[in-house]
């Protein structure tokens, strides 16, 4: 695995962090308190030192087996996030957006879904469309500019990725709704619905809304908030005056604040809360407390707006190394398991790049395309008359 | 406002198949006929159940078909959008009602970014068979945001399909056309007119959703409009057949995409347009139309395309209401204008 410090900074001539900011010592105090604990209601069952922990309401029976997977699940979609990373500064990407940070948080919640229950992700979301079965590559056209997502979203139960900040949670609550209508929620064979946003999302109208809307129909909908602290440069204490898990209270309905760094954790209660949905108890918004490692997109500059402290005290939260101490100290991994998911990372990396370089631009009629399911004569003809002008110049003539 | 109460014999199987109803009668037997037809079409909006909607469009349809295909949402219009987004993945044919067109601007978002684009962002595999009925347009005393005509912006919007009715057989037949419909459509109900009769017959073969149609012959120019402003137009028409002069007139009944066919069909023969619409001229309907005519009959045309369109200002306080809207009389004055030039 590479050092902390090659995650964050892959250009060895970038400025170090925090010079620009010039923080007062009260932010400076502030800053670390707001991301520092999760508080005392922060669920956690495998600390940063990869302690197992237990909790009263909250626990998980896991096998070495399922353990190794988690772990290669976090550690292949690291690779994929850093090779995609790469990528966008050799030019092959026109902008990234980086997981680091969130593999446990991403991870734990998609591990615990079952094929029947339904993904509304945002555009972070790397790690889960990887639990869904998506294979990586389909991820890269959206940020080269070749397509806007290729996978099928309702073979795979995993919507294309939404960017205008909040509008899936109301596309997830609806298509919840849908299950309730559909007789499919009730009991152990129950569907459920899962929706992805994070810390800045929660000021949007649409997720108040879709809080609203998933309450009052009963919804089974599990709202997964990734609060990794920073909406690009503005912190949580922007958006909330209150923890986030707690606004679910004033909707109705629980609100869970899990470790997004302990995989475990985070599938636990991303089970539970699934499973209270399927049985009709929905629905439930689970806060993962968590941290983003990098910049917002790889257009962002974290160095103007948060320090580097920040960002040295969560590297000693990695939610992979836990995950390794622990497999260690339990010897439910050894080294040839290790080298062979370095092996597979390495592999993963370099049939990424293989793919990316060379995917073909898209013809010009893809312009057009399938605007209208029922077409529209309109369009039809301005095609026409375009995709003849362009013929022109292929003809040589110009 | 009178609330109609449902026959429902007639309703389930029309005694005889031609009936005289209101616009606003004619829509809600459309919407059961559709209910009936397909268990997955659902109504969504605010009031639309017990209370039947403000208009009464959807009076009697919670009743029959029960709390979970109409549903009385809570008050918030991204809302009702946003969730019937989800609900179309999921299989359901969805059709919101916005109460009042200044209303809909909290849905705009999902309209825009969601509704109308999920189909190309995922290439087909998404449909997205939503109809959104907006009652608009003004003339009926109302407060501020109630009397608005956004209908351009939807027009102007790639992924959406607009229509709007303008008496009862079209009502009847288009507000199931458009649930029928496999793109998303915008459905825009002329409330000043909701209680205008009309004759409909429920068995006749009905012509295309996306079609404009000549609803009176003429020769000396051409009268284009939709909505609330057939009406007008057709008043005008037989106002200056008084006077000796012919107009044509032509219901567009699709917005988007345009039918301009007959359009052109008809300048090239009168060679003056006047295009009558209750929205501000600017970047409108109208505008488009006036484009498209000169681009494609521009021999043809003896005067320049003329606009008769709410002024671009915001909708005034209703005691002015009667100076914005176009009427019969600066219809006929843009007529005399065309055919002075």
């Amino acid at each position: 695995m590479s050092s902390p410090e090659q995650w964050t900074h892959p250009e060895p001539d970038a400025a170090p962090a925090a010079t620009a900011a010039k923080p007062t010592a009260e932010q400076v105090i502030a800053g670390l308190r707001a991301t520092d604990e999760g508080g005392a209601d922060l669920v956690q069952l495998l600390t940063p030192e990869g302690e197992r922990v237990t909790h009263p309401d909250f626990d998980i029976d896991i096998t070495p087996e399922e353990l190794r997977g988690l772990y290669r699940d976090m550690v292949l979609i690291r690779r994929v996030d850093r090779e995609a990373n790469a990528l966008q500064r050799k030019g092959q990407l026109g902008i990234w957006v980086p997981l680091l940070g969130q593999e446990a948080a991403q991870i734990g919640a998609g591990r615990a879904m079952r094929e029947t229950d339904m993904a509304f992700p945002s555009y972070r979301e790397h790690g889960i469309a990887w639990t869904r079965g998506i294979n990586p590559t389909e991820l890269l056209g959206i940020f080269r500019g070749t397509d806007q997502g290729t996978w099928d979203p309702v073979e795979k139960r995993f919507h294309p990725y939404t960017i205008v900040i909040g509008n899936q949670v109301l596309n997830a609550a609806g298509y919840a709704m849908g299950q309730k209508f559909d007789g499919r929620v009730g009991d152990d064979e129950g569907e459920a619905t899962m929706c992805f946003f994070g810390d800045g999302a929660t000021s949007q109208g649409d997720v108040h809304e879709g809080f609203v809307w998933a309450a009052v129909y009963d919804a089974p909908l599990v709202f997964f908030c990734q609060n990794n602290q920073w909406a690009i440069s503005e912190p949580t204490e922007r958006q909330s005056r209150l923890p986030l898990y707690q606004r679910a209270r004033g909707y109705g309905f629980p609100g869970i604040r899990v470790d997004g760094n302990d995989v475990l954790a985070t599938l636990a209660v991303t089970k539970w809360a699934l499973d209270e949905c399927r049985h009709g108890n929905g629905p439930i918004l689970i806060e993962a407390f968590t941290y983003r490692m990098d910049a917002h997109t790889t257009s962002d500059d974290p160095t103007r707006y948060r320090l580097s402290d920040e960002l040295e005290m969560w590297k000693l939260k990695d939610p992979i190394e836990r995950v390794k101490v622990y497999l260690v100290r339990q010897q439910w991994a050894d080294s040839e398991f290790f080298d062979g998911v370095e092996a597979d990372a390495d592999k993963l990396g370099e049939e990424l790049r293989e793919f990316c370089t060379n995917m073909p631009d898209p013809p010009a009629e893809r312009i057009f395309s399938n605007v209208y399911a029922e077409g529209n004569p309109n369009l039809e003809a301005q095609r026409d008359e375009f995709l003849d002008y362009v013929s022109g110049f292929a003809g040589g003539e110009h | 406002m009178a609330a109609p109460t449902m026959d429902r014999s007639t309703a389930a199987a029309p005694a005889t198949p031609v009936q005289t109803l209101t616009i606003s009668k004619a829509l809600n037997m459309g919407l059961r006929a559709a209910m009936e037809a397909n268990p997955k079409v659902i109504m969504m909006g605010e009031d639309i159940g017990k209370l039947g909607g403000v208009f009464r469009i959807t009076d009697g349809l919670q009743k029959d078909f029960g709390e979970q295909r109409v549903l009385d949402t809570p008050l918030a219009e991204s809302g009702i959008i946003g969730t019937a987004v989800g609900l179309a993945i999921r299989g359901y044919r969805p059709v919101c009602e916005i109460q009042f067109d200044g209303f809909i601007f909290p849905g705009f978002d999902q309209i825009v970014s969601q509704v109308a684009k999920l189909h190309y962002r995922t290439q087909g595999k998404i449909k997205m068979p939503i109809v959104i009925r907006v009652p608009f347009g003004g003339g009926i005393g109302a407060v501020e945001h109630h009397s608005e005509s956004p209908e351009s912006y939807f027009a102007h919007t790639a992924g959406l399909k607009v229509v709007s009715c303008s008496n009862p057989a079209d009502a009847y037949w288009m507000i199931q056309q458009a649930i029928d419909c496999d793109d998303p459509v915008l459905f825009f109900e002329p409330k000043r007119r909701y209680y205008e009769k009309g004759e409909v017959d429920t068995t006749a073969q009905p012509g295309k959703l996306f079609e404009s149609r000549v609803l009176r012959s003429g020769t000396d120019a051409t009268l284009v409009a939709y909505g609330p402003m057939v009406r007008t137009s057709l008043d005008a028409a037989n106002a200056a057949a008084e006077d000796g002069t012919s107009l044509e007139v032509i219901d567009l009944r699709t917005l988007s995409p345009l039918d301009l066919a007959p359009v052109f069909e008809s300048v090239r023969r009168t060679g003056r347009l006047v295009v009558v619409s209750e929205a501000p001229s600017e970047s409108s309907i109208a505008s488009e139309i006036a484009a498209k005519v000169q681009q494609e009959c521009f021999y043809s045309l003896q005067a320049p395309v003329l606009r008769v369109t709410g002024f671009d200002t915001p909708y005034p306080p209703s005691k002015l209401e009667e100076e914005f809207l176009p009427d019969l009389d600066r219809v006929l004055h843009a007529v005399d204008r065309s055919l002075a030039w």
